[in-house]
């Protein structure tokens, strides 16, 4: 099982000139570059083992495209939680909800998300799954190995790497080290439109609308800015790269950056 | 931990509120003191032999009975990989809110915590509050300056709790390079980017770093697809938040951007005169890095002897 999200392609973000408020509406959505590579790992799996791959989201807005595009790259099935009242909703809700969904699909022996999503960054969602799912987790996976009802990952942490088992039904999150998602070809992205998305609203998934609406949330957002960058873009220039090098090494002892 | 203090003993005061810290681990005892010099009013000791290396899964079994049994109003986690992982799980056992990487934290008129986080591959701050308690945030390194020690006074409390044994099982450990983990807490960062052909060519930049007492990093590409270096700083990497910041060969991706924007001072030196990591540097230097960088290392020397 795959978590996928539709995000915000943030190379494509503009800002209000005038109020320098971000305008969100509008901006192209994507699948997140991470969830792609859980889903490509789950391919790999899949090709390796058997069995089968469903992926899952959950959102106020219309992400079939990017569910389509899943499919295409080798899911077997797609759910969609869609409903209005995840509008809004943090990471509390969204896992909530992605619970609620993950046990109404049913038995499942892993479920892959990426380390964060692209847009929000927050990489919360698939540790708090686990949790509110109760199985092991495993996060920032380099490389990832299934044998039996035993999985094996290798992490990426700071400043070393960790090998580390548990048992499945288990939760692992990918970085963007584990593989390099495939590109469907055209025949994959014909067969995806044959593939089944379920529809579901959170009736559908036990999921009371409280839950996921305001008085679900834990944190709200009060406001987005794009960031001011107040910079002083002095051009040091000169006759040769020594004579560089002499006024800006003279320009940094001013600032008091250097020689303390 | 230190840092983290600093900015929960500012939270604290204008809350009017404790501020506790939590030790958990095996024969810990010792580091309370210090804590408590450092702003804390309380310290929570769990020392359990399960403790005795840091895990998520025993660490959070030992705080989330903590915090169940105190009730903190905000608790605050460092942003390491583990620390978020811990906050998430932790906020999901509370169903609290969490903020992840909080860049700044403050109280609002109704006393509620108020964080800002830079999100968008760094295109947007988003400000946002908390709607339950415990309000959960966590915070990079060098976001706050740690306080000078003071004799103060404080209680501390040996709790016993409850660990389960860990789903998850560390079967090995290895370590990555000493020089680049220390990136996010250098006061001098050296970036390379991919105007460097060579790994080799790091070579004028670590004498750089040397002479100035920092630290040498690198973009993605980097790492990712040159794989010379396990990590860079970015995004998806590290943060650095230098002093000062000297990008060699950097054009500047915003996800790069988003890893040193916070630094005070940044050099860009890049052949490119359209190279965006311009639109974000105090001093811009158009110019070849296999020129400038040596030289610049000569004129350091000669300058800094004065």
């Amino acid at each position: 099982m795959v978590c996928v999200k539709q995000a915000i392609d943030v190379s494509q973000l503009k800002a209000d000139t005038s109020t320098g408020r971000l305008v969100t509406a509008g901006v192209p959505r994507k699948i997140s570059d991470f969830d792609k590579n859980a889903l490509e790992e789950a391919v790999r799996l899949k090709e390796k083992l058997g069995g089968e791959v469903v992926t899952l989201t959950a959102s106020a807005e219309d992400a079939k495209t990017s569910i389509r595009e899943a499919l295409a790259m080798g899911a077997d099935k797609g759910y969609f939680v869609y409903d209005e009242a995840l509008l809004g909703s943090d990471t509390l809700a969204v896992s909530t909800a992605l619970a609620g969904a993950v046990r109404k699909i049913g038995d499942f022996d892993l479920i892959l998300c990426g380390e964060a999503s692209v847009d929000g960054f927050s990489a919360q969602v698939g540790p708090r799954l686990a949790e509110l799912l109760n199985v092991p987790i495993v996060t920032y996976a380099k490389k990832v190995a299934l044998e039996g009802e035993t999985v094996t990952v290798e992490r990426v942490l700071e400043d070393r790497y960790e090998t580390v088992k548990c048992k499945t039904p288990a939760v692992v999150t990918v970085t963007k080290q584990i593989n390099d998602p495939r590109i469907p070809s055209l025949m994959a992205i014909m067969k995806a439109s044959k593939k089944e998305i379920v529809n579901w609203k959170l009736s559908d998934i036990d999921v009371a609308p409280e839950k996921v609406g305001e008085a679900g949330w834990g944190v709200k957002i009060v406001d987005v800015f794009a960031p001011k960058v107040e910079r002083k873009r002095i051009a040091i220039e000169g006759e040769n790269p020594a004579d560089i090098a002499e006024k800006l090494a003279r320009a940094l002892i001013q600032e008091g950056v250097v020689g303390r | 931990m230190l840092e983290l203090l600093a900015g929960g003993r500012a939270i604290a005061t204008s809350r009017n509120a404790e501020l506790a810290a939590v030790l958990l681990g095996s024969a810990v005892e010792s580091k309370a003191e210090k804590l408590i010099q450092h702003g804390a009013d309380k310290i929570f000791i769990v020392d359990h032999p399960a403790l005795e290396r840091f895990q998520v899964d025993t660490f959070l079994d030992a705080l989330t009975t903590l915090v169940k049994r105190n009730t903190p109003e905000t608790l605050l986690v460092g942003s390491t990989k583990n620390g978020k992982e811990l906050a998430s799980r932790l906020a999901a056992r509370l169903e609290a809110g969490c903020t992840p990487d909080c860049t700044q934290l403050t109280v609002n008129g109704e006393g509620r915590l108020v964080t800002k986080r830079i999100v968008y591959s760094g295109n947007a701050v988003v400000t946002a509050t908390y709607i339950r308690k415990p309000q959960i945030a966590t915070v990079p390194s060098r976001t706050f300056e740690k306080l000078e020690p003071t004799e103060r006074k404080g209680e501390v409390v040996k709790a016993e709790v409850e660990i389960e044994p860990p789903k998850v099982e560390v079967v090995a450990v290895n370590k990555v390079e000493v020089a680049d983990v220390k990136i996010e807490e250098a006061e001098i960062a050296v970036c390379g980017g991919r105007g460097i052909e060579r790994k080799e060519d790091f070579k004028p930049l670590e004498e750089l770093a040397q002479l100035l007492g920092g630290q040498v990093s690198n973009t993605r590409p980097l790492a990712e697809d040159r794989k010379w270096f396990t990590g860079w700083v970015g995004l998806s990497g590290k943060k650095t938040k230098p002093a000062l910041y000297i990008g060699c060969g950097i054009s500047g991706m915003i996800q790069h951007v988003a890893g040193m924007r916070d630094s005070r001072v940044v050099v860009a030196i890049n052949k490119d005169p359209e190279a965006p990591i311009f639109e974000v540097a105090d001093y811009v230097v158009v110019g070849d890095l296999y020129e400038i960088v040596p030289a610049l290392v000569e004129a350091l020397k000669k300058e800094l002897k004065k």
